[in-house]
């Protein structure tokens, strides 16, 4: 068992050791895995690439990170709202949203790619940052393990307080929210690993330099990479950038995450 | 009917956000796929209607797509599909077992290489499987004296879709992973006692007589989970080789094929034809997961 997590992991301690590994030993033949004399100098690389080009890095970060807290406020927002109607309201209509939800859990965007590319553009909305914002705020992920873990939370809870004359907004503040902590955090973390690592927004919607993100440009890095020496410690870098955002929120919220996967099953 | 409609205006109004972006990114585009599979269309001028004739192209002349793209596709559908849901659940059920605070930290770090997505995921192999002796398998495997040559894992046509599923595999286990592990922590433990009574001796009856049938619902959500998984990583063959289409077509799948079509060579129509039938594709696997793990109630 701890083999197989050993393994598992061993790309990932690879990705922190190279980042600090100096030139000479990123090419060393025969191949260390673990970093010797660990260096900040790829870091000094990235910064130096990316200084000389048209568009700094730090555009590329700041676009990475706004979109990314936006689409993580707005993806819980918009799917809380959505969810808590159709775990505990009756409306006309709620069966067939549901079900049609389920069904397109089952698609990957990446098949309707063109159609949804028309779509963007038809919108007028190419080259802004509502290119990145709007297609991530269809998650039916979200939405899906919202209503799933509201379905827990007692009707009788929402009942008083409706009693106490209390409209379906507070009810939604004051009950429903604090109760399904847990999976907005899994919705969350969702939102932001969809939105962080994402780079087919940026290559398909965004023309102009400055409105694409951390990781296209780091694509744009490694493209070639197989054959190519020079600024692969800048690649192992910002590769490193990537991922240690991810695993923070991850570790931080992970037993929130297993509760709320708890209530994951589809009936 | 209208009126009742009207009373429930709160709860349409709280669903539209949602509904809106996902009726146009999601829903329209499914539709707009299925019309543009009908017609020619390259981007510039106005689609126009042909008829059946993509669809007779691609299942009777596009040699590319069968003989490249849909057997590859099959295949590694077919092995990394069950291979990593079975593997999920497999590593989701021994990690249950394990006891005290280190439970958590294994989980993490089946979690993690999911969170590799995209680009990070070729800085991370590149080098690993790279052709020459620098590369640390090739390097690794020379040392042990396994082989004599390096091997060129990802440039190699016979070795690419071996390469291609290891790191697929190695990146499966995400949501539905989590999801089976939180189904198994949560099985009602009265129900083992109940089972030790009945007679059940040894782990494997219990895993087969409670633990799968109690948790089915997550096993189901698992499932649509790793089908989804299996479509999203079809760039990967690009991403290793590096060139597209890869070497001799061996890593060349459904979604590399809409790919080309619709952004090389701008024949969005017939892209969407693709893109159509690997929907239909992924419903019916999804259909024959819903067979084996839905409940029977419905």
């Amino acid at each position: 068992m701890l083999a197989i997590s050993v393994l598992m992991i061993l790309p990932i301690v690879y990705i922190f050791n190279n980042a600090f590994k100096p030139y000479h030993e990123l090419f060393v033949y025969p191949p260390t895995f673990f970093v010797r004399e660990p260096s900040l100098q790829n870091f000094v690389e990235l910064m130096l690439v990316t200084s000389n080009s048209i568009v700094p890095i730090s555009r590329y970060l700041f676009n990475s990170v706004f979109v990314a807290l936006l689409s993580v406020i707005s993806v819980t927002v918009v799917s809380v709202l959505c969810a808590y109607p159709l775990s505990k309201h009756n409306f006309p209509g709620k069966k067939f949203i549901f079900s049609t939800i389920i069904l397109m859990l089952m698609f990957t965007p990446e098949v309707i790619q063109i159609p949804r590319y028309l779509v963007v553009s038809s919108l007028g909305i190419l080259n802004t940052y509502w290119g990145h914002l709007l297609p991530a705020l269809a998650l039916p992920v979200g939405v899906f393990l919202l209503k799933q873990f509201i379905d827990q939370i007692p009707d009788s809870l929402m009942e008083a307080s409706r009693i106490d004359g209390a409209n379906e907004i507070v009810v939604l503040a004051r009950i429903v929210v604090p109760m399904s902590m847990p999976a907005i955090a899994t919705v969350a973390i969702l939102a932001f690993q969809n939105a962080w690592g994402n780079i087919d927004t940026s290559s398909l919607f965004m023309q102009d330099d400055e409105m694409k993100t951390f990781p296209f440009f780091l694509s744009t890095l490694t493209s070639n990479l197989a054959n190519n020496v020079a600024r692969q410690g800048a690649a192992a870098v910002a590769a490193l950038i990537l991922l240690v955002p991810n695993l923070i929120f991850f570790v931080i919220l992970q037993s929130k995450v297993i509760s709320t996967m708890a209530h994951s099953g589809i009936k | 009917m209208l009126s009742k409609i009207w009373s429930y205006r709160t709860s349409y109004l709280f669903i539209a956000p949602f509904l809106i972006c996902f009726t146009l990114f999601i829903v329209v585009p499914i539709i707009a796929s299925v019309c543009l599979s009908f017609t020619y269309y390259n981007g510039i001028e106005r689609p126009r209607f042909i008829g059946w004739s993509n669809y007779q192209y691609l299942i009777a002349q596009d040699m590319i797509f069968l003989k490249y793209a849909l057997p590859n596709t099959f295949k590694f559908a077919v092995i990394v599909g069950p291979g990593g849901y079975a593997a999920a659940f497999l590593l989701a059920w021994l990690i249950s077992r394990l006891r005290g605070s280190y439970r958590k930290w294994v989980a993490l770090a089946m979690y993690t290489p999911s969170l590799t997505i995209g680009t990070a995921m070729t800085i991370i192999w590149l080098p690993l499987l790279s052709g020459d002796r620098i590369g640390y398998l090739n390097s690794f495997l020379l040392k042990i004296g396994f082989i004599d040559v390096p091997k060129l894992w990802v440039t190699q046509p016979q070795l690419l879709m071996n390469s291609m599923i290891a790191v697929t595999l190695w990146s499966s286990m995400g949501v539905g992973f989590l999801a089976m592990l939180a189904g198994i922590l949560n099985v009602d433990k009265t129900l083992y006692e109940a089972g030790r009574i009945d007679g059940i001796r040894n782990h494997l009856q219990e895993l087969w007589f409670i633990t799968i049938p109690s948790m089915k619902p997550q096993m189901l959500f698992g499932a649509v989970m790793a089908i989804v998984t299996t479509f999203k990583t079809g760039a990967i063959g690009v991403e290793l080789s590096g060139q597209n289409p890869t070497p001799q077509y061996a890593g060349h799948l459904i979604v590399n094929h809409i790919n080309d079509y619709g952004f090389i060579r701008f024949e969005m129509g017939y892209a969407s034809t693709i893109s159509v039938f690997l929907l239909i594709f992924m419903y019916f696997a999804n259909k024959l997961s819903w067979k084996l793990f839905g409940s029977k109630e419905e």
